[in-house]
């Protein structure tokens, strides 16, 4: 495999201080990372010793084969699952081992690879609950829940980051999978966070609903640290700023795209001779 | 029916039932009055089973533990002031609720049905077998609570029709007070952890409390039903807090449809008007004595082939389904 | 307390917990395995120890009675299974409960219309009838003995059928996938319907050898029930080996619990499943 098989970045540079995909890489210190971070299921060692970086502005993707451990790594920060040894740390501090709801609370939210929402309720219903839950107001009892004006901005606003807001009034059950998505997104966001743990939001999305996607992880690429997993290579190398291969549980290279493509390892292990990388 | 209408519905039917002391017999009206306790009860059970989404098998305690509380309250041959006796029997069962659900909370599906039991059980036993409520026998509460402002009396409990208003007041008080929390951030938050536990802690929410604060409102409500039916009875023995109770009461919520709290009131009508049927010599004969094999069959008619209950059948039948949700 | 006498209890408890055991392991083994929960559970127990004391009255022999009563229980069993809980696997708790609280219903009817409301008594069989001295004036039944010896035996027999036969194997693996085991071409619903049928005679047979121990009452399935729960609960879902733990942990505090401390005797089992609750919730040997 030669380089000639890498397909060019596949966007022009933006420039500013996002940096644009492949080319550089935002520095100063990261709003998460991970040190040795650790995960055994009895025997099996799901994920072994990550130490990974997330800046606001900056999109890192985490591709590797099924079973490597992207999952679990999405639930350990997230605090779906607590590591067995090593650090979450967040803005500095080491969360590890904190619950999901306190994490969710301090600005780090999620999407799930399945997707995870309330499908009895409406669309509105999805992203007004989630925007609830940063209310310190939230517990009052008598209080009608629509009647929060700043609750209901802020559910809004998520819709229409995510391109529902035409579906408000629409029960979540009845959507297409790929407006399942967007509003497993637009939930994520009415949270407020300031880190998206977003695991393979384009899973059994068609090519449009994918483009759609696509544009709408870089539009939130400015004002969030996102951490990305994904099997679309054509997406991975539209987005990434920085991409982390992981192989067994283990990061098997770690870089920019262009420094991840010519790693000899990545194209042994991983890459190696498949027609991944091919447009 | 336009959605007025139906908005008005309620309140109407509390209107026709404030009425009936007027024409209804005392039998009647004892029959009405232990329906209306129970449609307290069954809300009650309704707020956890349809709306947090937690099957509690044991909440036959909390009731009984208010008839109790009122029982162990009141001086022997005296009356009692319902002012008081009314939201100290209340606060007992919601305390009560609260050490419990810390630690039945802590458990899942089979094994939270089972645990809710097991300290139902515990409560039982321990008015079954120690002296503290007068063992197997009970206690007998020889005279209705009072309600006096000063030295007059405002209402004599000892009276029916009273005793029946009373009853119908709090039944239309804990479905409006139900209706408020069902509607407001707290009551939606139990509803979507109803529908998805995980999703709700990823998103934030603080499950636990949430949780907390909907068992020991449930185990409040259902004190309320509990110091009514001791007060209408004129005693307490541990049968009240039976799990005889905790499965009738849970057959009502489903009965009726759960999830809705009219569909608790009208299961408790239901099973209530089904009972004095079946048990009903003029109608069933010798049958009548065993009752219970008949209510017994229709029970598991009802889980297998009516899990939406009455609430369900009627909108099976009235409306057609909607993919566009209403506002509530 | 003196050696004899402690010896007594620990014997007493022993064999109350072996016995909680028989009725326990099929309740457990129906949680882990079908996903049900059965409220009936208990009303089996009551069902064998009033067959037990008909069957004994007819045939004059508690042996008699109970070669014939365990085909009839596990014949029960199977027809439960096939005609109601077959249809509860895929269902919500919720109405596990409510179809299995009907249930209890009909079973305590059934009792009431065919065999009365009264309380009876049944002979210890002749054979062993008898005692074995400790002192002067102690003695411990050897009935007694043989029961704990049968439901060591019953329990030994279920653990080699679980860990070591080809049907223990298809158990083990319905338990934790269904769809696989459906896959290789295992017939599941037949699998289901032995493992129903084996708690219920479990626990009928349970309710069989206690018979002559203590009386035979109409509320006797509930309150043997509600133990087995507390039983399930400390010992974890699904788990015999948990069941068997948590069992002799019951038997022994609550005979102990009767002897030194009568006034709590009752909420013993309580204290020690709410101790659990808050250290392992899963229960001592459960998944977590």
């Amino acid at each position: 495999m030669s380089d000639k098989s890498l397909p060019p970045s596949p966007l022009p540079a933006e420039g500013g201080d996002v940096g644009s995909p492949g080319s550089q890489v935002v520095t100063g210190a990261p709003i998460l990372s991970t040190r040795g971070l650790t995960k055994r299921f009895g025997g099996l060692v799901a994920v072994s010793d990550v130490s990974l970086d997330l800046h606001v502005g900056e999109i890192h993707v985490v591709i590797g084969p099924n079973g490597a451990g992207k999952s679990t790594l999405t639930n350990l920060l997230s605090g779906d699952l607590p590591p067995t040894t090593g650090e979450v740390l967040f803005e500095g501090r080491n969360i590890a081992g904190c619950s999901s709801d306190q994490i969710s609370r301090m600005g780090i939210g999620r999407s799930y690879q399945k997707t995870n929402i309330f499908l009895p309720f409406t669309v509105f219903e999805n992203c007004r609950l989630a925007a609830q839950s940063r209310t310190p107001h939230a517990l009052r009892v008598f209080h009608r829940a629509e009647g929060y004006g700043e609750v209901n901005r802020l559910a809004e606003e998520a819709m229409t980051s995510a391109g529902l807001d035409h579906r408000a009034r629409r029960v979540a059950a009845t959507l297409s999978h790929g407006e399942q998505r967007q509003l497993e997104i637009a939930m994520c966001l009415a949270t407020q966070p300031r880190v998206l743990l977003l695991d393979e939001p384009l899973a059994g999305m068609g090519p449009h609903e994918s483009q759609r996607m696509v544009e709408l992880i870089k539009m939130l690429s400015a004002g969030h640290a996102i951490m990305l997993i994904e099997h679309d290579m054509d997406a991975v190398f539209a987005l990434a700023h920085r991409l982390t291969v992981m192989v067994n549980g283990e990061v098997l290279e770690s870089g920019t795209p262009d420094q991840v493509r010519s790693s000899p390892a990545v194209q042994l292990a991983y890459l190696g001779g498949e027609e991944l990388l091919h447009d | 029916m336009t959605a007025r209408l139906i908005k008005f519905l309620p309140w109407l039917a509390v209107g026709l039932l404030a009425l009936f002391p007027l024409v209804g017999s005392t039998f009647y009206m004892q029959l009405l009055t232990k329906v209306l306790i129970m449609a307290i009860f069954a809300m009650s059970l309704d707020l956890l089973v349809g709306y947090t989404g937690l099957v509690s098998f044991g909440h036959a305690a909390y009731f009984g533990l208010a008839g109790y509380a009122l029982a162990l309250m009141a001086p022997k041959y005296e009356t009692v002031s319902l002012w008081w006796s009314f939201p100290a029997s209340i606060a007992v069962c919601a305390l009560f609720a609260l050490i419990t659900g810390m630690l039945v909370l802590r458990t899942r599906g089979i094994y939270f049905i089972m645990v809710t039991l097991a300290f139902a059980q515990m409560l039982f036993f321990i008015f079954h077998d120690t002296k503290i409520g007068g063992g197997s026998d009970g206690i007998y509460i020889y005279a209705k609570p009072t309600m006096k402002l000063g030295e007059m009396e405002l209402v004599n409990l000892e009276k029916l029709e009273n005793f029946y208003w009373l009853a119908l007041l709090s039944m239309a008080a804990t479905y409006l007070l139900l209706h408020r929390v069902l509607g407001s951030s707290f009551g939606r938050a139990l509803q979507g952890i109803k529908v998805n536990e995980h999703r709700m802690r990823a998103l934030g929410f603080p499950v636990f409390r949430y949780q907390l604060a909907s068992f020991t409102l449930s185990g409040a409500l259902a004190g309320i039903a509990g110091y009514l039916a001791a007060v209408q009875y004129g005693f307490v023995n541990p049968e009240i807090l039976s799990w005889h109770q905790s499965g009738a009461v849970l057959m009502m919520v489903i009965l009726g449809g759960m999830g809705s709290l009219y569909g608790a009131v009208i299961g408790s009508f239901a099973f209530i008007l089904l009972q004095e049927a079946l048990s009903n010599q003029a109608w069933f004969g010798a049958w009548a004595k065993h009752w219970q094999l008949a209510m017994g069959i229709l029970i598991m008619l009802v889980a297998l082939y009516l899990p939406q209950g009455l609430a369900g059948l009627m909108q099976r039948f009235g409306r057609k389904p909607v993919t566009e949700a209403a506002d509530e | 307390m003196d050696f004899a006498f402690f010896l007594i209890q620990l014997l007493n408890g022993l064999q109350y917990g072996l016995l909680l055991f028989l009725v326990a392991s099929g309740l457990t083994l129906v949680f882990g395995i079908m996903g049900i929960i059965n409220l009936a559970h208990g009303s089996f127990y009551m069902v064998g120890a009033y067959l037990a004391w008909s069957l004994s009255s007819m045939t004059g022999s508690l042996t008699a009675a109970i070669l014939l009563a365990v085909p009839l229980t596990v014949i029960l069993g199977m027809g439960l299974e096939r005609l109601l809980f077959r249809h509860l696997y895929q269902r919500d708790h919720l109405y596990q409960v409510l179809l299995t609280y009907g249930l209890i219903l009909v079973f305590e009817e059934l009792r009431s219309i065919i065999w009365g409301d009264d309380v009876h008594g049944v002979a210890v069989p002749a054979l062993l009838n008898a005692s074995i001295p400790l002192t002067e004036n102690l003695s411990y039944p050897v009935y007694r003995l043989a029961i704990s010896g049968v439901c060591l035996l019953l329990a030994a027999a279920l653990y080699f059928l679980i860990q070591k036969t080809r049907l223990g194997m298809m158990i083990r693996a319905g338990a934790s996938n269904r769809d696989m085991v459906q896959s290789l071409g295992i017939d599941i619903k037949l699998i289901y319907t032995l493992v129903f049928a084996l708690g219920v005679a479990l626990a009928a047979f349970a309710g069989m050898i206690n018979a002559p121990l203590s009386s035979v009452t109409p509320n006797m399935g509930s309150q043997v029930l509600i133990i087995c729960f507390v039983v399930v609960v400390i010992g974890g879902i699904g788990s015999v080996k948990g069941a068997m733990a948590a069992s002799l942990m019951i038997g022994l505090a609550e005979t102990f619990g009767q002897v030194l401390v009568p006034e709590v005797a009752g909420m013993i089992v309580y204290v020690l499943m709410a101790i659990v609750l808050v250290w392992r919730p899963e229960g001592l040997f459960g998944r977590t």
